[in-house]
Parts: C-alpha cells; sequence; structure tokens
C-alpha cells in the first residue's frame, strides 16, 4: 500500500462506471463487484443498459452503466447517487451528470474528450475546460495513452489494446478504494484460458492502472472500506432477481416433484427469465418460445391441465395480451404462475426503465370478477423465496398467482446466501384418481377451495372443462343466476383463504407515521426508515408488502397503530387506492413515475414533511 | 375405471344434450369421430379433444373423452402444452374458419409449422354461426351477410393453401355429407405422426344452407368431387372417364371415351412427394374439387423433440439444486 497518500476510511461508497457500450462497462463493475463481495463488502448494483441494441460508438444512446453500491454496514440499494463516476468518454460524463451531487468525484479518460468525441456527445465546449464541472473533483487519467504505452510490447492489434483500457481503469479504482487484483486476474485466466494473450494483455493494463495509481499521485487520499459484519456466514454469491426467480420455480418444481413448464415470448425485461430457465432442462423444465404473448400464457394453461407446474412471464404489455387467457385459467381453476416483470408504462413506455404501475392490472385487468393471487418480491434474491411462494400459493388453491417484479428487481444484484435445499419442506401434490370415488370435476376441498386436479390420461376421469360457468361440484355448463353467483364468491374466497405471513412492522410498533410499501421499493424505504430515525424524534414504522391479494390478515389492525399512512410507489398510487378502499383508512400516496428507484434522501424528506404536516 | 378395449361408439357419446341446430353438419362430423375413435385401439382417456369458440368449438362437450373448451383462436397453443406435457395423448383439435383462421389464425400457423404431433379439423361452413352470421375469411367477395349488406369485399382465404404454406405434414379435405370418407380420412390423420389438418366442408342450415351444394350434392358429386387416392391416377366423373393432366404451370381437365385405358399423362397422386408443388395445384383447383389426403410427409414433430431435448439434458446432468444455485456465478464464503 502507498504509505505517501493518507488513508480515509469510509462505511460505504457508490460507483459507477460508465462509457460506451463497447467498452466493457457491466464486466468492469462485475468484477469491481465480485472483489469486494469477496473481501467481505456487502454489495449492491444496477446496470443501466442503452436501450439501443448497437447505437453509433460514443453518442449518448450509446452509453452503458454499471452502478454499484458497497460498504461495510447494510447494502440495501443500488445507490443514491454515485460518490465516483468513471466515464470513459464524453458521452457517458454527458448521461450520468446530472446523477452526482457536489463534491462527486470524475474519473475520465481525457484522450476521449477530443473535438470528435465532444461532438458525438452534443458537447459545444470541452467540460474539462470550460469550468462547469467547478462542483466535482476532476481527476483527468490519458487511460487511452496511458494503455497503449503500457501493451506496447503485447502482440495484439491497436483495436484488442484499445478494449483492455477498461482493465486499466480497473485497476486505478482497486487502488483507489484499495481492493486486491487477484480476483479479476483468476477470473481473466479462466475466461481467457484458450487466449492467453488477452490473459496477458488485460491482466498488463490492470496491473499498470493499479501501479500508475498508486505512483502518479492523481489522488490525494485513497479509501478503505471494511469488510461488513451483519452478513450471516456461509457461502455467498450474486444474484439478479431474474436469475433468482428461476431458481426459485425450478426450487419449487424439485420440491413438489412436478416438472415445469415456461412458455413465453421475449419482452424486456423478462426475456432472461426465458434464458435462464431453457438452461435448466436437466431439472425437467420445458421451456416454449411461443408465437406471441397470448400462445404464451395458453400453451402454459395447456401443460398445467396436462399436470405440469406452469408459468408464463413478460413485462405488462404482455400481461395486458394474456388477460383473457388468464381469466380462462381462473374459471378452469388450474394452477398457473404469471411473471410479470414491470417496466415503465403506458403501452411500450419506456421498457428499460422501471416502475411498478401494474399493480391494479394483476388485481383487475381481465374481464369479469377474476381474482387472482398476487405476490411481490422485494429485493433481488428475494424473487427466489416469492417465486417458490407463487408456486405453492397456485397449486394449493389452483388458481393463478402473479408475481409482480420490475426492470429494478431483474437487472439488479445483491449477495444471496447460498440456500440448503434440503431446508425447504415437500410440496406435496396429489393428482386424483379414479379410486378417490364417483368423480366431480368440481368438488372443492373445503379448506382451500381447490378442485382435483385430474390429469388427461387418467382412466375413468374423462371430463369436460371450459370459460363457460360451471355448476359447483360436477362442473357441468351451467347458466343458473344463483350459482353464477355462487361460483363467484367462491373463486373469491379461494384468494382469501390463501395462507399468507402477517405483515411484520420495522421501526416503532406505533405512532405518528407508518410507511406502507411493496416491491422493488422496500431497499431504498428501509434505508429511508432507518435514517430518518436517527435524526428524528417521530414514531416512525415500515410494512413492506410482499402478499398483495391477499393482504396479511393483521394490516387492518396494524395500520390503526399508527396516526398517519404513507404510501410510496413508482406509480400514481395503486396500493394506496387499495388500502384506501379496503380498509377506509386515509392513506396518502407518495407516488413517483420517473422511470428510476426511490432515492433514500427524497423520501426521508417526505418522512419529515408527513409527520410534521 | 379404464373402459375395455375394444371400445365402441357409445363410449364416446358424453352425457351432454347436443345443442346444434336442427340439419347442422356439425351432428355428422361428432358422428362420423363417434364412430371413428374406437376403431383406432387406443384407450378412451388417451383421446383429448380442445376447442376455440364458436359452433364447431361445442364439439368436445359431447365426446365423453378428456375435452378442454378454450378461449377463442386459442386452441393450437392450449394443445401444444397439452401435448407436450403428455405426448402419449392422442389430441384431436376442433376448430372452425373464424375461430381457426380468424382470430386464431396465427395459433394456427405456429402449430403446423411446428409440427406438433395433434389432428386439426377445421369445420369451414364459410360464415359466422355462433354470433348469428356475419361473413368470414373463407367467404366469397360479395356475400350478403348481417355485417355485410353491400356484399363482402375481403378476398377469402383457402385453408389447405394456408397450411400447406404453413408447411403442414398432413393436408386433407373431407366433407359432412360422406361419414365415410370422414372416417376413413380421421383415420390417415389419426395414424400420421406430426400434425394433421383436415378441412371438413360443413353446411350451416341457418346462416349458410347450401354453402358447398355446387359441389358436394348427391347430384352433381360425381362429376365436381375428385377422390385423391394415392398411388392411382386422378380421375373423376361417370365410369372415371376424366381425369387431371399437367399443363404448364396449372392442372387441367382431360376426358375420355369409357372403355378406353386411362391416358398415361393424367397425373398419378403422389401425397409423400418431398415437393409440395402437386399439392399446392390441388388445393387451387376447385372444378371437379380435389378431396382426400394432398399432402402426407415426414418431419420431427415438435413434441418429441422438446421431450429429447429434456430428456438429452437429464442424462447430462443430475438434478441437483445446490450446484444449480452455484452454476455460473462466483460465490464466495463468509465467515
Amino acid at each position: 500500500m502507498n504509505t505517501q497518500t493518507p488513508v480515509e476510511e469510509l462505511d460505504h461508497v457508490t460507483v459507477m462506471f460508465a462509457g460506451d457500450s463497447g467498452d466493457g462497462m457491466q464486466l468492469t463493475g462485475t468484477q469491481f463487484t465480485t472483489t469486494s463481495a469477496i473481501i467481505g463488502n456487502d454489495v449492491s448494483t444496477f446496470p443501466d443498459f442503452p436501450a439501443e441494441i448497437r447505437a453509433p460508438a460514443g453518442t449518448l444512446p450509446g452509453v452503458s452503466g454499471f452502478q454499484v453500491h458497497f460498504g461495510s454496514v447494510n447494502i440495501r440499494t443500488p445507490g443514491d447517487s454515485p460518490d465516483v463516476l468513471v466515464a470513459m468518454n464524453p458521452a457517458a460524463l454527458k448521461v450520468n451528470l446530472t446523477q452526482l451531487q457536489d463534491g462527486a468525484t470524475i474519473l475520465v479518460n481525457e484522450d476521449a474528450f477530443t473535438d470528435a468525441g465532444l461532438k458525438k456527445a452534443n458537447y459545444t465546449s470541452n467540460p474539462l475546460d470550460d469550468g462547469s464541472l467547478g462542483a466535482f473533483r476532476v481527476i483527468r487519467i490519458p487511460l487511452t495513452t496511458l494503455n497503449r504505452e503500457a501493451l506496447k510490447d503485447v502482440e495484439l492489434d491497436s483495436g484488442g489494446v484499445d478494449r483492455c483500457k477498461n482493465l486499466f481503469a480497473l485497476g486505478v479504482m482497486f487502488w483507489l478504494y484499495d481492493r486486491p487484483l487477484e480476483p479479476t486476474l483468476d477470473w481473466l485466466s479462466q475466461k481467457f484460458a484458450k487466449k492467453p494473450i488477452l490473459v496477458e494483455a488485460n491482466a498488463k493494463a490492470l496491473k499498470t492502472g493499479y501501479y500508475y495509481a498508486e505512483t502518479a499521485e492523481v489522488f490525494t487520499t485513497h479509501y478503505k472500506v471494511k469488510r461488513a459484519t451483519h452478513l450471516p456466514a456461509g457461502e455467498y454469491r450474486q444474484v439478479d432477481g431474474n436469475e433468482a426467480l428461476c431458481l426459485g420455480l425450478v426450487t419449487a418444481s424439485h420440491k413438489a416433484g412436478v416438472e415445469l413448464f415456461y412458455g413465453s415470448y421475449p419482452i424486456t425485461p423478462a426475456s432472461d427469465v426465458l434464458h435462464h430457465l431453457s438452461k435448466m432442462k436437466h431439472f425437467g423444465v420445458r421451456t416454449f418460445q411461443a408465437e406471441d404473448e397470448i400462445a404464451a400464457v395458453c400453451s402454459a394453461i395447456g401443460a398445467a391441465y396436462a399436470g405440469a407446474i406452469a408459468v408464463t412471464g413478460t413485462s405488462g404489455p404482455g400481461v395486458a395480451l394474456k388477460g383473457e387467457a388468464i381469466g380462462l385459467a381462473v374459471m378452469t381453476e388450474l394452477p398457473l404462475v404469471v411473471i410479470n416483470v414491470q417496466r415503465a408504462g403506458p403501452s411500450t413506455g419506456m421498457p428499460t426503465k422501471t416502475e411498478q404501475a401494474d399493480l391494479l392490472q394483476a388485481m383487475f385487468g381481465r374481464n369479469g370478477e377474476c381474482p387472482v393471487g398476487i405476490v411481490a418480491p422485494a429485493t433481488p434474491s428475494d424473487c427466489f423465496t416469492m417465486g417458490m411462494e407463487a408456486v405453492r400459493l397456485a397449486l394449493t388453491h389452483m388458481v393463478p398467482v402473479f408475481v409482480l417484479s420490475d426492470g429494478y428487481l431483474a437487472n439488479g444484484a445483491e449477495p444471496w446466501k447460498l440456500p440448503d435445499p434440503a431446508g425447504f419442506p415437500a410440496m406435496p401434490v396429489k393428482f386424483a384418481t379414479a379410486d378417490d370415488g364417483e368423480f366431480e370435476g368440481y368438488k372443492h376441498d373445503s379448506e382451500t377451495l381447490s378442485r382435483p386436479w385430474a390429469l388427461p390420461g387418467t382412466p375413468g376421469l374423462e371430463h369436460r372443462i371450459g370459460g363457460l360457468e360451471k355448476w359447483d361440484v360436477t362442473g357441468h355448463i351451467s347458466y343458473d343466476p344463483e350459482n353464477h353467483h355462487h361460483m363467484t364468491a367462491q373463486r373469491a374466497a379461494k384468494i382469501e383463504r390463501m395462507r399468507v405471513p402477517d405483515a411484520v412492522v420495522d421501526g416503532d410498533q406505533e405512532g405518528d407515521l407508518l410507511v406502507i410499501s411493496w416491491g422493488s421499493t422496500y431497499g431504498a424505504i428501509t434505508s429511508a426508515v432507518e435514517d430518518f430515525r436517527k435524526s428524528n424524534q417521530a414514531k416512525i414504522g415500515h410494512v413492506h408488502l410482499r402478499y398483495l391479494n391477499p393482504f396479511p390478515k393483521n394490516l387492518g389492525e396494524v395500520m390503526g397503530r399508527f396516526s398517519k399512512i404513507l404510501v410510496p410507489e413508482l406509480n400514481m398510487g395503486q396500493l394506496c387506492m387499495l388500502l384506501r378502499a379496503r380498509y377506509l383508512v386515509d392513506a396518502v400516496s407518495f407516488p413517483k413515475v420517473k422511470g428510476r428507484p426511490f432515492q433514500v434522501a427524497e423520501l426521508v424528506d417526505r418522512f419529515r414533511q408527513a409527520v410534521k404536516g | 375405471m379404464a373402459t375395455a378395449l375394444p371400445l365402441k361408439k357409445k363410449d364416446f357419446v358424453s352425457d351432454q344434450d347436443v345443442r346444434w341446430c336442427p340439419g347442422c353438419g356439425d351432428y355428422a362430423i361428432l358422428a362420423a369421430i363417434q364412430k371413428t375413435m374406437p376403431t383406432l385401439g387406443i384407450p378412451k382417456e388417451k383421446f383429448m379433444f380442445v376447442s376455440g369458440i364458436g359452433c364447431s368449438s361445442r364439439f368436445p362437450y359431447y365426446m365423453n373423452t378428456y375435452g378442454f373448451h378454450t378461449i377463442h383462436g386459442r386452441a393450437p397453443a392450449l394443445a401444444t402444452g397439452i401435448k407436450c406435457t403428455n405426448p402419449e395423448l392422442m389430441v384431436w383439435m376442433i376448430t372452425g374458419d373464424g375461430d381457426g383462421l380468424s382470430i386464431g389464425g396465427n395459433h394456427l400457423l405456429h402449430v403446423l409449422r411446428r409440427n406438433v404431433d395433434i389432428n386439426i379439423l377445421l369445420f369451414n361452413n364459410r360464415i359466422y354461426g355462433l354470433t348469428k352470421g356475419q361473413y368470414s375469411p373463407t367467404s366469397e367477395v360479395g356475400k350478403v351477410t348481417k355485417s355485410t349488406p353491400l356484399g363482402s369485399i375481403d378476398a377469402p382465404l383457402n385453408p389447405l393453401r394456408f397450411a400447406l404454406a404453413s408447411e403442414a405434414t398432413f393436408v386433407a379435405r373431407t366433407y359432412d355429407t360422406d361419414v365415410k370418407h370422414m372416417s376413413e380420412v380421421f383415420e390417415q390423420a389419426a395414424a400420421h405422426k406430426g400434425v394433421s389438418f383436415i378441412e371438413i366442408l360443413q353446411n350451416c342450415v341457418i346462416f349458410n344452407d347450401g354453402a358447398f351444394e355446387e359441389q358436394v350434392s348427391k347430384k352433381v358429386r360425381q362429376d365436381k368431387l375428385l377422390y385423391l387416392e394415392d398411388g392411382k391416377p386422378m380421375t373423376f366423373g361417370k365410369g372415371g372417364t376424366s381425369g387431371l393432366r399437367i399443363n404448364g404451370f396449372d392442372l387441367e381437365t382431360v376426358s375420355w371415351a369409357e372403355g378406353e385405358e386411362v391416358p398415361a399423362d393424367v397425373v398419378v397422386h403422389n401425397a409423400s412427394a418431398d415437393n409440395s408443388t402437386l399439392a399446392y395445384l390441388l388445393s387451387q383447383f376447385d372444378d371437379p374439387l380435389p378431396m382426400g389426403v394432398f399432402r402426407r410427409v415426414q418431419r420431427p414433430t415438435y413434441d418429441e423433440a422438446i421431450n429429447a431435448q429434456v430428456e438429452f439434458a437429464k442424462s447430462k446432468k443430475p438434478a441437483d439444486l445446490a450446484s444449480l444455485y452455484r452454476s455460473g456465478a462466483n460465490t464466495w464464503t463468509v465467515s
């Protein structure tokens, strides 16, 4: 370690790596994250992909970013705003500058700030020279030149050499935050095992960056972030929400002893669910890339009928198309998991940006009285648990269950303590047989209100089902008015009878303000409540709902313990509307629809206002 | 309990009253299916009837087998999910010209090209019956219906050409007033491994009575229909003295005197030709109107392939959750 430079200790830091999509920023961020996790920090990450697949190099739409928040304390979000922005070109600077707070550090590749580079980013003057960055600490490093110099003896063409400059930048950041190079060096040897020249070049770039930062005195300070002490002992990995969800679904399928069928049509940000599950065929997973969203859900319903754990996954626009078919699954009382990885809407909206504005769509977005179960994971790794829960509820009650994830959970990643699969209880599934006595297709279990799951191919249980209203018990077609009223109430009762855990209040158990949230806002709101309590005497509690239909049984009672209720949501107040309608409480909405998650600071401000006003 | 083999027609009759209009062509189709199914030697519980929405889609309720009356146009997708999950089922899909070619056209295209091993019966009556008389995608131009008081301006679709262009591996046509011919075609469809598409010309007594009268009525049938038989010359008419021959890029009719040999240039039917040109030419021909199997070729089925991939993957890797959780990820230990 450089003894010349003073070392400062920090609890947590947010770094944004940003560059052109071809600059390898996702890889750079991932390596920085992995290394931080390995040395014991808690971490949370979020990638910011460009909407365009291959935008012209150096332009604003081509900027790709990766934000990592790491610390010795409990890290619940990828960070409000970067403490350090690594900008590989002018476009990356311009796109991310608005996120920075005064005093933030900007590390730029000054070689990229040429006339041509500035023009591509629509800069009329060079921000490095025109004083516009006066509020920030700007570190200018000629990354391209230094990297070329470092690799001048490596037998690689100039394009190949320049592609290593992200590792040079990573080396600089490793020195700045006192992280070891070994994990990345090991990774490089594995990644490029068949191309030793690339191992050599990238390793050299990484090390040179590190030593450059150490010796060139470009930084006045460097930092230490100690290992986190709150993480339980065990084996960990980074996991994003989409992958965690798939692992949860497959775990449930394995525990139920029933193979999984996934019918889906590619859509951002849900496509990775299809990609992951298609690699899990050794667990008996059948994936079907359908011709459209409707075929995707219908194939899953067919699979459910034939005896699979059936799942369809999409984003909001796809759910809009699937509505009629989900009604068929409600009417035919078949288990179905519907994943909605929400994105900013309506219509095509902002596909790569996050929002949680499909709650009411999940709740009511079908013709007729058509209730479904709804669960919502709180964090990327919670997608694992809630994926399992969705399967459990769907199987127990023979009903569709929605999983409301979103782009922020899907692409955000956090450490996940690998669970022991033996620790999960079996999910017993009973298929009807002719030995069960006289078969009646719509005879409902007195407790769960589920009907028999009678698979085609079973001797003696031949029966017909469909979307027409049925007589209770027999399942024959019925237009009887009393029966329709009864069946409608029974379908609603199925959902109400789902066993979901009670709501837990974090913070004060009663008092001035109860904050109620759901979905991906968990991290920001939990951190904000914690921050608020450090500086404010008001009594504040927080309930985060992972079950939205039905609500936890104690929710009404919990709300009654607080004088005010605030519901922050990344929509215009959908949960708030449900709470007001269901419980007649004066809940107040704190809406935000900017395609971005809540920031801790803006939440704390709003809490202050709420307890004052 | 399983119903003992051999099965009889009555084993396939459900306890539900049939509610089609008196005189509807659907009755004869139902009878032909109930007559043919017991002859296939398949246990009753393996039969699965899936339908969409429309008059024809009521069909599953009348079959004492497993049945799923789904939603408008989507039966192919449900049938795909069912067949992929349980390939042992013999799946019959019932649809109509509206359900299959209008709202469900996209799904029909894709179930055909994927070659999912199911049998599709498309009841074509060239009209919307259940919604009480609007024109359909197979209605002729100029047709006056409730929604086209001045005549339809939509160009109609030919179901067989749709199926052929969708790379269906078995394509046939039959009609509702010939139970024997229907049964023969159904038997061949059942025997075909891969998707089978059968257009059934069907009369709607209420909204499009006499839809195919000019071709299928007993009076004209002999001259207006051509029964395709593999390996045999394409002949028709009284005494079989007319036939089809190739002229340039088209087919044309040719006649000869009774007692004369069938001319050498009369085309011999070959449904299994790799090249679909002959089937396509036949699908464009309407006087006489060909009946029977136009095309029958072999291609791997989707349901087998999806299951083969799963079996292959299982043979390569054990289903171990603990290693699944670690796969593709860097792990580290917090102590």
